[in-house]
C-alpha cells in the first residue's frame, strides 16, 4: 500500500508541474462537444442522445490519457527503477489504475457542466446524483482496462496506434451499459433513475476486469 | 530434438475424420434435413454459418486457455499453439460473419441487421482480435512478443463470455430466437443435421490446427537442420514477423 501511495504521489506531482495530460483531456473535450453541436446541427440534446455524445466524448479524452499513462516511466526509465526496488509488482497497476482514475474525474468535474452549458437542454441538477455513480464505475473501468491496454502498447513499435485498437473493443460493453444507463437520466421529461441492470453490468465489468488484470499485470513489467 | 515426423502424427486420421464428417454433413443438409418453411432453401447455410461462428469462438477462448499454460510454463511452444489457434479462429470467424451476412441478405433482406445480439456481439469479438496480429507484429523481440501475447489472448479470451453477456441485454428482441445454441427448438432431423455439421467443422479446425502446427514446427526443424549443415551464415535470418519464431 505505501508502495502503491508512492508511485501514486509520484504520478500526481508529475502531472502537476508538468501539467501535461490532464488539459489536454480538457481541451480535447470541450472541442468535441463543439464539433457534435455543428454535426449533429442541434443546440440542445437530450435523453440518449445525449447520453451517447457523452459518453464517446469522454472516451477520447480517456484515450489521450491512456496513451501518455506509461510513457514516462518507459522514456526515463521508470519501469528499470521500479523492477529493480524490490517491491510488488501489482503496485504499479494499481497505482497507475488509480491515477488515470483521478484524471478521469478531474476531467469529469470540469466536463460534465461544460456539456451541461454548451449542449444538453434538460437541467443537470435532478440527473447528478444518478449520472456520478454511473460516471464513477464508468471511470473504473477505463481506468482499469486503459492501464492494462497501456502497459501492453507501451512496449510496441506503434504504441500510439496499438493502444486505441485495442481498448476500444475491450470497452465496448462498458460504453454500452455507460450510455444506456445515462440515458434515462438525461430525458427531457425530467431524470429517472438509472436502470439497475446496466449498473450491475458495469460493476460486473469492473470487477472482473479488475481481477484479471491483477493475474496478468506481473507478465508485463518482467524483463 | 524429435525427428520430424512426430509433428504430424495423428494428421492423416484426423483428416479422414474431417472428411468422413462433412461429407456425411453435406449429405445429411441436402438431402435429409427438411426444408425450413418460411425461409425455404436459403436456411440451408445455417447449417455452416452456425457451426463457424460456434468453433470461431470456442477457438478464441481455447487460444486464451492455451497462452494460460504459456504464461505458467514459460515454454513458447504454448505461444505458438496460442497463436495458431487464434488465427484459424480468426479465419473461421470471418467466415461465419460473410455467411452470416449472406443469411441475414436473403431471409431478412439486409446485409447487416443491428438488433441480433449474437452479431453485434460477434463482430465486436471479432474486431478486438483482429488487433492480435498488429499487436504482435509491433513488438520486435520475440520473448517478449509472446508473453504479451498471451496476456493479451488470456483478457480477449475472457472477454468472449462478458461481451456476449452484456450485448444480449442491451439489444431489444426484435426477431424471435429461433437459433438457441443447444438447437432447443429445431425439429430432430435438423438438430441431427445441425449436429454433425458443428462436429465436421470443430474437426476441420482441429485438422487445419494440426497442420499449421506442423507446418510451422517442420519448417523449424528445417532452419535447424540447414544451420548445422551449411553454417550461421548460409541461412537468412527470419524477419519480424507476427508468427512465433
Amino acid at each position: 500500500m505505501r508502495v502503491v501511495l508512492a508511485v501514486l504521489r509520484k504520478d500526481l506531482r508529475l502531472e502537476l508541474r508538468t501539467l501535461e495530460t490532464v488539459p489536454a483531456m480538457v481541451l480535447l473535450t470541450l472541442v468535441t462537444f463543439v464539433i457534435f453541436h455543428f454535426g449533429l446541427n442541434r443546440a440542445t440534446i437530450d435523453g440518449q442522445l445525449a447520453a451517447g455524445v457523452l459518453t464517446a466524448t469522454l472516451l477520447f479524452a480517456a484515450m489521450l490519457g491512456i496513451n501518455r499513462l506509461f510513457v514516462a516511466e518507459r522514456e526515463q526509465g521508470g519501469f528499470d527503477g521500479f523492477l529493480l526496488a524490490p517491491v510488488d509488482r501489482s503496485a504499479m497497476l494499481v497505482a497507475k489504475a488509480a491515477a488515470l482514475f483521478l484524471f478521469l474525474v478531474i476531467l469529469e468535474v470540469v466536463a460534465v457542466p461544460a456539456f451541461a452549458l454548451f449542449l444538453l437542454g434538460p437541467s443537470l441538477g435532478p440527473a447528478l446524483p444518478g449520472l456520478i455513480l454511473v460516471l464513477a464505475l464508468a471511470d473504473a473501468a477505463l481506468a482499469v482496462i486503459g492501464t492494462l491496454v497501456s502497459a501492453i502498447a507501451v512496449h510496441t513499435r506503434a504504441r500510439d496506434l496499438i493502444g486505441p485498437v485495442i481498448a476500444l473493443p475491450l470497452l465496448i460493453p462498458a460504453l454500452i451499459a455507460t450510455a444506456r444507463a445515462i440515458g434515462p437520466l438525461l430525458a427531457a421529461h425530467g431524470a429517472g433513475s438509472p436502470p439497475g441492470r446496466w449498473l450491475a453490468i458495469l460493476a460486473l465489468y469492473d470487477v472482473v476486469f479488475a481481477l484479471l488484470a491483477y493475474a496478468v499485470f506481473d507478465f508485463l513489467l518482467e524483463d | 530434438m524429435p525427428p520430424t515426423t512426430t509433428y504430424g502424427k495423428g494428421l492423416r486420421s484426423l483428416a479422414l475424420a474431417t472428411t468422413i464428417t462433412i461429407g456425411l454433413a453435406l449429405v445429411l443438409i441436402f438431402f435429409y434435413a427438411p426444408l425450413d418453411a418460411e425461409q425455404g432453401f436459403v436456411q440451408k447455410i445455417f447449417y455452416l454459418h452456425v457451426p463457424l461462428a460456434i468453433v470461431s469462438l470456442c477457438g478464441f477462448v481455447v487460444g486464451g486457455a492455451l497462452a494460460i499454460c504459456h504464461l505458467r510454463t514459460g515454454d513458447r511452444k504454448w505461444d505458438l499453439r496460442s497463436y495458431v489457434a487464434i488465427h484459424m479462429a480468426l479465419i473461421f470467424g470471418i467466415g461465419g460473419l460473410i455467411t452470416g451476412s449472406i443469411w441475414a441478405k436473403a431471409s431478412w433482406g439486409h446485409w447487416w441487421v443491428w438488433n441480433e445480439p449474437t452479431l453485434v456481439s460477434f463482430l465486436i469479438v471479432l474486431l478486438l482480435f483482429a488487433t492480435y496480429q498488429p499487436l504482435r507484429f509491433s513488438i520486435e523481440d520475440p520473448e517478449r512478443q509472446s508473453r504479451y501475447a498471451s496476456v493479451f489472448s488470456i483478457v480477449a479470451g475472457a472477454f468472449v463470455p462478458l461481451n456476449f453477456i452484456a450485448v444480449r441485454l442491451a439489444a431489444q428482441y426484435v426477431h424471435p430466437r429461433v437459433l438457441t445454441l443447444g438447437g432447443g427448438q429445431l425439429p430432430g432431423s435438423m438438430r441431427l443435421t445441425f449436429l454433425v455439421s458443428l462436429v465436421g467443422i470443430a474437426l476441420l479446425y482441429a485438422t487445419l490446427w494440426k497442420y499449421e502446427m506442423t507446418a510451422k514446427n517442420t519448417r523449424f526443424a528445417v532452419r535447424r537442420l540447414r544451420r548445422t549443415l551449411l553454417g550461421e551464415d548460409a541461412v537468412r535470418p527470419v524477419g519480424r514477423s507476427a508468427a512465433p519464431s
